[in-house]
């Protein structure tokens, strides 16, 4: 278990590395990175330019500009942010909460459409039912995340339920196909042989045994629920993070998008990891 | 369900074929202006209306379609190339070349993908031409989104590499170089064309998604993402419905996407 959880503080660690090395890389390969508009006023002395040009020269090598990136963020220094003109850290504190609160009932939502659905089409295996299901689950995932987002913007809905509908296709197949194969094997067959309840075949037999393989995918289904909650907040007029990366995308605040691009990752990694750390703490049910 | 299948694949060589021969069978560019005529109900002239700019929508649409066509197949081959060079020699090579394969993998599946794409495609420049700005788009479509393809090649090239033909060939003392060209190539190919077209609707729902967010295709040029951004009047859309005909046609072309391939083979991302 100890090593389990150092392997996985490596996986966030490596994980949030990378992707704040690629979002560096490309902050410092983007055109206009060389050039300092404060450079360009003439209040300025010939030696505050010169120092101002020295302080930039620093970021000139891409691997010394990482690890001075690296090493400000690990002190917690984020920078300023151009577009907002206020301190990053600030503004993540400030719109962070709101996309945390609307991912997690968008799960919450996404993922109780998915067992009530997925547990009624395996336990009924009613045909029509069944297909309703399958075509419905098709159909939200040939949509484009923010084509929803515009629809719930006209209804005035929830944008949690927006986040919801693009989180029910992804987990309601795995979980469909996990429960029926499940309803299948001879220990489920021979419950129901012996005229046990479908409520007790439910709870005792089938829900023990899908209960580790979805909660793997209920960690996966954050990272889809926080990728969907750009395009439902930038639509829906929401002040969170999602909104905040397309408005810095759009103005060029690249130190701004780097530390949410580090931040974003942290998350997904972070809940894909507790879901695999769960998952081994539980006892094994035997099928 | 074959029924079906054919049905799918009839709609996506009809909608490819219209697109292409877009230019032949229409009489107006998708950046033609008719000024005199902005925002117009569907007429003769104009199939599907204009839009605020007057340019005649159903032109906007089949032309918007055949660069979403064109290029979400470049982005697929692009990430399929991607996935069978680090999946596949990872797989081949195994031990500690699956193990840097398999990292790198898991790593790139839990970066957030549009974060990095929207950082990414904030770095053009302003005035990069629009055929630029489409390519390079498409381009890292295609650059970010390997990591799940590659998984597969990787486990298939796993159980290629324990084969008995492979350990056979092996065991005659044919080069690991032939091996790989004549044995594990050619098994591996059916894997790469069905990730390939996996990868399709994938980049097409991705360009959808920047494009209605303004940072996908730029004007003048048409994509379906740049032409749903229309719907954010949508207000005005219940009695206008005509304005749905681009999203109508990206969940008719995504949806005939999605049936063509094996159903334990649908993907998101």
């Amino acid at each position: 278990m100890r090593r389990k959880l150092f392997y996985h503080l490596m996986k966030i660690f490596l994980t949030a590395l990378l992707g704040t090395v690629i979002a560096a890389v490309l902050v410092r390969l983007a055109p206009g990175f060389d050039s300092d508009a404060q450079q360009l006023d003439p209040r300025l002395s010939h030696e505050s330019v010169e120092a101002l040009r020295l302080r930039r020269a620093v970021n000139g090598n891409i691997m010394k500009f990482c690890i001075y990136y690296l090493a400000a963020s690990a002190r917690g220094e984020f920078g300023k942010s151009l577009t907002f003109n206020r301190d990053v850290r600030e503004l993540i504190a400030e719109r962070l909460p709101v996309t945390v609160r609307i991912v997690i009932s968008g799960l919450a939502v996404g993922w109780f459409f998915t067992v009530m659905v997925a547990l009624s089409a395996a336990a009924l295996r009613f045909g029509v039912y069944d297909a309703i299901a399958g075509i419905v689950a098709g159909a939200l995932l040939c949509i484009p995340t923010a084509a929803l987002g515009l629809f719930f913007m006209m209804w005035r809905a929830p944008a949690s339920v927006a986040i919801a509908l693009v989180v029910f296709p992804h987990t309601f197949r795995y979980a469909r196909e996990l429960l029926v194969s499940k309803y299948e094997t001879p220990h489920v067959m021979t419950a129901r042989a012996k005229g046990l309840g479908p409520l007790r075949v439910l709870v005792f037999h089938v829900l023990p045994v899908c209960a580790v393989p979805l909660v793997a995918v209920a960690g996966a289904s954050v990272t889809i629920a926080l990728g969907a909650a750009v395009p439902v907040e930038v639509l829906c007029g929401i002040p969170g993070i999602g909104q905040l990366a397309w408005q810095a995308a759009l103005a060029r605040d690249l130190s701004l998008l780097v530390t949410l691009t580090m931040l974003v990752t942290i998350l997904t990694v972070g809940a894909n990891s507790a879901a695999d750390l769960l998952n081994s703490s539980q006892p094994r049910a035997t099928a | 369900m074959r029924t079906l299948r054919y049905v799918a694949m009839v709609i996506l060589v009809v909608v490819a074929a219209v697109s292409i021969g877009a230019p032949l069978i229409l009489s107006a560019s998708y950046e033609t202006q008719f000024r005199d005529a902005p925002n117009s109900r569907p007429s003769h002239e104009h199939w599907l209306g204009t839009d605020a700019l007057g340019r005649d929508r159903f032109s906007r649409v089949l032309h918007g379609t055949r660069i979403s066509l064109l290029l979400a197949p470049m982005a697929a081959s692009i990430a399929t190339a991607f996935a069978a060079f680090i999946g596949g020699v990872g797989g081949y090579l195994g031990k500690g070349w699956e193990r840097v394969a398999t990292t790198t993998i898991d790593l790139v599946l839990s970066l957030p993908w549009i974060f990095l794409l929207i950082t990414a495609r904030a770095l053009l420049p302003l005035n990069a031409s629009p055929t630029i700005t489409i390519g390079t788009t498409f381009f890292l479509l295609g650059a970010l989104g390997w990591a799940a393809s590659a998984r597969v090649v990787c486990a298939h090239a796993v159980d290629l590499r324990n084969n008995d033909f492979v350990l056979q060939a092996r065991a005659l003392g044919v080069p690991e170089w032939r091996i790989a060209i004549r044995h594990v190539v050619p098994n591996i190919q059916p894997i790469l064309v069905a990730q390939f077209w996996i990868s399709v609707p994938i980049f097409i729902l991705a360009e959808a998604n920047l494009g209605i967010l303004g940072l996908g295709v730029p004007e003048p040029m048409p994509s379906w993402g740049s032409l749903l951004r229309e719907l954010e009047d949508l207000a005005l859309v219940p009695g206008e419905l005509w304005k749905l005909a681009a999203l109508g046609l990206l969940v008719l072309v995504v949806s005939s996407f999605q049936l063509l391939m094996p159903r334990s083979e649908v993907r998101t991302r």
